[in-house]
């Protein structure tokens, strides 16, 4: 029987952030990239004390990681997860690469995506979402994005900015992003 | 159209439903401005998932396991050991994982800027460790005991004594947060966030238990709190 979760409460700031936590890769590492975002609540309220993490892919869409199937490949420079608190204004940022394409449960390579947490208090458990990256032609066939209501798939792509990417994170009501279970 | 010569990872098993907190709690008020409203999309676990950053030493330094040994002078309160082990669903230890935790000291005070509990800070206790699990799964941190802390989501709410753990596991699909309690505290039935478990048995993992054969003489305390993580789906080996 699996140990429960529990939420992360307001005070994880005391144990949690590091200071290379935003850092996916280098901060001059080949087509790195902020990818940026504010976390919203249910009444359009900035949420000041969320966590948010992500894992992906390298750029050629390989893992260090024994369970990868292809064979583990590090990349120098590449740790592939981030995590970074929200600010007073909800607002949180990463510094990541594109990945490349990775393959889903039958082999079929899926569009390329980055896995994002999202911890705070209010959240008994951790919510999971995705994102997706915009001008992407492989996102037309993605089989998880194909799961996903119409009308909400766009919860799921970044949208270009000035110096990268942003992806919003609303926990709740209009417009709220698609969350998984696995 | 699936590849031929793909062999799929085992996906993580997933969880009997009351054996995890819902997202929707009314009684712990923050969660109604922040639960989602929508059903979570089903994610068949993929590479992604099934992968997840192995963070190896380094991480975590020499002394970072003992929150005692921080600062110049000790910090008050009853000096503690909690130790045990990270282990899955099929009881294999997790080993060489990160496991990183955060408490109040003595008072029932966290160091940080957002808790206005008067309750006095401890300069010789910031409250926060990290350590790898060994080969075996095991962790090990010495610490104070935490004191329980009043918050405002009830009238006379108190949070019992809890140690907040963080665990990466092997695979983003493991990933935990959670609390570790402590045996018999009256607080229990009054706390929401505790009770958010509906199972019992799934409930009384979060309780760490006294261990006296753990204990130091004339030193330390000792409680036990093993983590477990979620299992595979069994394999067809496994099943021949």
């Amino acid at each position: 029987m699996t140990t429960p979760s529990q939420t992360v409460g307001p005070f994880f700031a005391l144990g949690l952030p590091w200071s290379d936590g935003p850092y996916a890769v280098p901060e001059d590492a080949p087509g790195a990239f902020w990818l940026r975002g504010v976390v919203v609540d249910g009444a359009g309220e900035p949420v000041p004390d969320a966590l948010v993490e992500t894992w992906q892919a390298d750029r050629a869409g390989r893992f260090d990681h024994p369970d990868d199937p292809r064979g583990a490949v590090a990349s120098p420079g590449f740790r592939g997860f981030a995590r970074c608190p929200t600010d007073p204004e909800g607002r949180w940022a990463i510094r990541t690469v594109r990945p490349g394409p990775v393959p889903g449960p039958d082999g079929t390579l899926q569009a390329p995506h980055i896995d994002v947490s999202v911890l705070a208090r209010g959240l008994l458990d951790r919510l999971v979402t995705r994102i997706y990256f915009p001008d992407e032609a492989a996102n037309a066939g993605d089989p998880v994005l194909s799961q996903v209501d119409p009308i909400r798939r766009q919860t799921l792509v970044a949208r270009e900015s000035d110096d990268g990417l942003v992806f919003d994170i609303t926990l709740q009501g209009d417009h709220e992003t698609v969350f998984f279970a696995f | 159209m699936a590849r031929p010569d793909w062999t799929p990872p085992v996906p993580y098993r997933s969880h009997a439903e009351d054996e995890q907190p819902p997202l929707q709690w009314p009684v712990y008020g923050s969660t109604t401005l922040r639960s989602p409203r929508q059903p979570l999309v089903v994610l068949p676990q993929g590479l992604t998932e099934l992968t997840g950053p192995l963070l190896g030493e380094g991480r975590a330094g020499a002394l970072d396991h003992d929150l005692t040994r921080q600062h110049e002078g000790e910090p008050q309160g009853e000096r503690i050991e909690v130790f045990g082990r990270v282990l899955d669903g099929d009881g294999r230890p997790v080993r060489d994982t990160l496991v990183e935790m955060w408490q109040t000291n003595a008072a029932g005070r966290y160091r940080h800027a957002g808790d206005r509990h008067p309750a006095p800070l401890d300069p010789n206790f910031t409250g926060a460790g990290r350590a790898m699990t060994d080969g075996e799964g095991r962790y090990r941190f010495v610490t104070i005991k935490p004191g329980a802390y009043p918050w405002r989501n009830h009238h006379n709410a108190w949070r019992p004594a809890h140690i907040h753990f963080s665990l990466f596991g092997q695979a983003f699909t493991q990933r935990l947060v959670t609390q570790m309690y402590f045996p018999n505290d009256p607080l229990f039935d009054q706390d929401p966030i505790f009770n958010s478990v509906r199972d019992p048995a799934a409930r009384q993992r979060l309780v760490a238990a006294f261990d006296l054969d753990a204990t130091t003489p004339e030193w330390s305390l000792a409680y036990r709190f093993d983590i477990v993580l979620r299992g595979r789906d069994a394999t067809p080996m496994e099943d021949a």
